[in-house]
């Protein structure tokens, strides 16, 4: 019964940042929808007891990865409301026939009650006694054991993959193009 | 109704449905990646889902790898549109279109 | 989850709440009197004994002041900044113990109970997400308010947080490594035993994370003060250079959530540096010679009155040191704090895979 509730509230303020992430005209406000995003995720995980990887999508997710696009916004300086023009015309008319298609088909099976395992009790319905995993406690202990002894390549490779990423950022940041007819650029 | 884990795996199609029409309906650079942002937070989604269906762990280490990965690409992909912004003074990735014709 | 349960979630809330308030009466008043007494003079000496009251009068002026809101503003976000601010201050110290846990007979059955907000099994990290989140307030407010000094200021102090908690939250890995665990309460416990140095256990001496790791004490210290924008790093808020920074279009109720936020994040940085360098709550409590009522709001006592002495040492670099410039700042930062940071968690990982594998040459 608390799950329900915490699941439709937080479904609720996921799709509906979502959703304000795609339609707001005011890219800063798209930004905050997305942030609503991330935190009603966060608060999914510690549901299912994935604790560290909650409070690393706060850190990482919600805490740099939006902050950077909330400095590039306001240094590009899109903090206007966009212009809607679409270069290719039939853009827009396809990408929404396209998903209405997709919704009629979703609701017609749901409809036709042929969906019944999102709204059924599996179990229940099965008859047979299935023993249902417990699901694992995503503690720290739990995970950095995992991390060192199972998926150690992998980590690793991810501590190279983020040095490559700081160069890379770097680098690009500091290029300056050269032209060759004028020669007053390279007085910088 | 008890909430089964299936739940939170329409939930999380949804948020790549809602993403995708993103990516494809906007003209702005920065939008497009956001929504990229936002089909790799319904991934992420999954994958702990599933680990928690299933009973280990492998599920959030995966989550862990996509965070991180993200967080790299995050930063040089704002770094190549801050380029991109800086020779042309446009984020709308329909002015990009010097390979045309 | 019974009813007992819910009712002591919520007298923890409140306490906390009301705590946390009266607290930062308390530490305006404890600043002005202290910096007063620096540069040689009283300080507010007429609202109430020792001018104690100067708060709250400020306050209720700050209440009762006309709200002045700019034509250019962005409404939404410049509403919802300062509660973005306030909010992160309040919940990081929900994870702080500040006295013993003791057990009472409630509802039948006795209860342990945690005089803590929340004992999270990643209450460390829960304080740093919480950290990243109070970023957003002061570049929100700095760019709704629709003119360029906020908007400077705004993400000038975005850039000095940022920068400055990667070096909070490297320099309390080394403490995570030693102790063993994230949980606040546990670090707690390892404190409380007498002192360990090189293998002997030394009498009369508590084993504080401060003796064995002072230079993370030092960053982590450094780094709070920045975070928390105090001198000397409160270049961003600073009225001589910037016209008060991201505040300045902000007055009435709204400024005061910024300066209570301020304040209150003080407070809760301090309480962090006392429960992860300094022992929390631990302190002798003669149980056998008082009785149980003194000897259990003891503890309490003690986690004060060290907040109290790193608070004043807050204080105490406020009056005393200029102000950095931001160059200046932000090079200390990232060319000193950060690798140093680095240097010392390489030491302390490198001490305690000795201690634990023995000679890697034997």
């Amino acid at each position: 019964m608390v799950e329900l509730i915490l699941f439709v509230v937080l479904s609720t303020v996921v799709i509906g940042g979502a959703l304000s992430m795609i339609l707001g005209r005011n890219p800063v406000y798209a930004a905050m929808g997305m942030l609503a995003t991330l935190f009603g995720l966060a608060v999914i995980y510690v549901i299912q007891l994935a604790h560290f990887v909650a409070v690393v999508q706060v850190i990482v997710y919600a805490g740099a990865v939006m902050t950077l696009f909330l400095f590039v916004i306001m240094f590009i300086g899109v903090d206007k409301a966009q212009s809607l023009d679409e270069g290719l015309a039939w853009q827009r008319p396809a990408v929404l026939g396209v998903v209405a298609a997709i919704l009629a088909m979703v609701g017609g099976l749901v409809l036709s009650g042929r969906w019944e395992w999102i709204t059924a009790d599996r179990v229940a319905l099965s008859g047979q006694v299935i023993e249902i995993p417990v699901p694992p406690n995503g503690t720290i202990e739990s995970i950095g054991e995992s991390l060192i002894n199972r998926w150690l390549l992998p980590f690793e490779a991810t501590a190279v993959l983020l040095i490559i990423a700081s160069v890379g950022a770097i680098v690009l940041a500091f290029y300056r193009p050269r032209r060759l007819q004028s020669v007053g650029d390279d007085a910088e | 109704m008890t909430v089964t884990p299936d739940w939170y795996m329409t939930l999380a199609a949804v948020l790549f449905l809602i993403g995708t029409i993103g990516l494809l309906l906007r003209n702005n650079a920065l939008m497009m990646f956001m929504s990229v942002e936002l089909m790799l937070n319904a991934v992420n989604l999954t994958f702990v889902t599933a680990g928690g269906a299933v009973g280990n762990l492998d599920g959030q280490m995966a989550v862990f790898f996509v965070l991180v990965v993200a967080a790299a690409e995050v930063a040089v992909g704002l770094a190549i549109i801050v380029s991109v912004f800086r020779s042309r003074s446009t984020a709308t990735v329909d002015d990009l279109a010097e390979l045309k014709g | 989850m019974d009813g007992w349960d819910f009712i002591l979630i919520v007298i923890r809330v409140v306490v906390i709440f009301v705590m946390l308030m009266i607290t930062t009466l308390l530490l305006v008043w404890f600043e002005r009197k202290v910096v007063a007494d620096m540069q040689d003079r009283i300080g507010p000496a007429r609202a109430g004994p020792w001018g104690m009251l100067q708060t709250l009068a400020d306050g209720m002026k700050l209440f009762f002041k006309e709200q002045i809101t700019p034509r250019k503003v962005e409404f939404g976000l410049y509403i919802a900044a300062p509660i973005l601010a306030t909010i992160p201050a309040f919940l990081i110290f929900m994870t702080v113990p500040f006295g013993r846990p003791f057990t009472l007979n409630l509802g039948g059955e006795p209860r342990e109970i945690l005089l803590q907000g929340a004992d999270l099994n990643i209450g460390l990290l829960f304080i740093l997400s919480m950290s990243s989140i109070a970023v957003y307030a002061v570049v929100l407010a700095g760019w709704s308010s629709g003119s360029k000094y906020p908007l400077l200021g705004g993400v000038r102090a975005t850039a000095q947080a940022i920068s400055y908690e990667a070096a909070l939250g490297l320099s309390v890995i080394p403490v995570v490594m030693y102790t063993g665990s994230v949980q606040l309460s546990e670090i707690v416990e390892f404190q409380r035993a007498n002192l360990q140095f090189l293998g002997n256990v030394v009498p009369f001496i508590p084993n504080w994370n401060l003796f064995l790791l002072a230079p993370s004490f030092v960053i982590f210290f450094i780094a709070a003060v920045a975070e928390t924008n105090r001198a000397p790093f409160d270049l961003v808020e600073a009225e001589q250079e910037l016209v008060g920074g991201f505040h300045t279009e902000y007055s009435g109720l709204r400024f005061a959530l910024f300066f209570l936020a301020e304040y209150i994040n003080m407070f809760t940085m301090s309480a962090i540096a006392v429960t992860l360098f300094m022992g929390g709550w631990s302190g002798p409590t003669w149980d056998g010679v008082l009785p149980a009522l003194i000897s259990g709001v003891l503890p309490t006592f003690w986690f004060f009155a060290k907040v109290v002495v790193l608070l004043f040492v807050y204080v105490w670099l406020r009056a005393t040191l200029p102000r950095l410039r931001y160059d200046q700042l932000m090079e200390f930062g990232w060319k000193r704090l950060i690798p140093g940071a680095l240097a010392w968690l390489m030491i302390i990982a490198v001490v305690l895979a000795w201690r634990q594998f023995g000679n890697p040459w034997s």
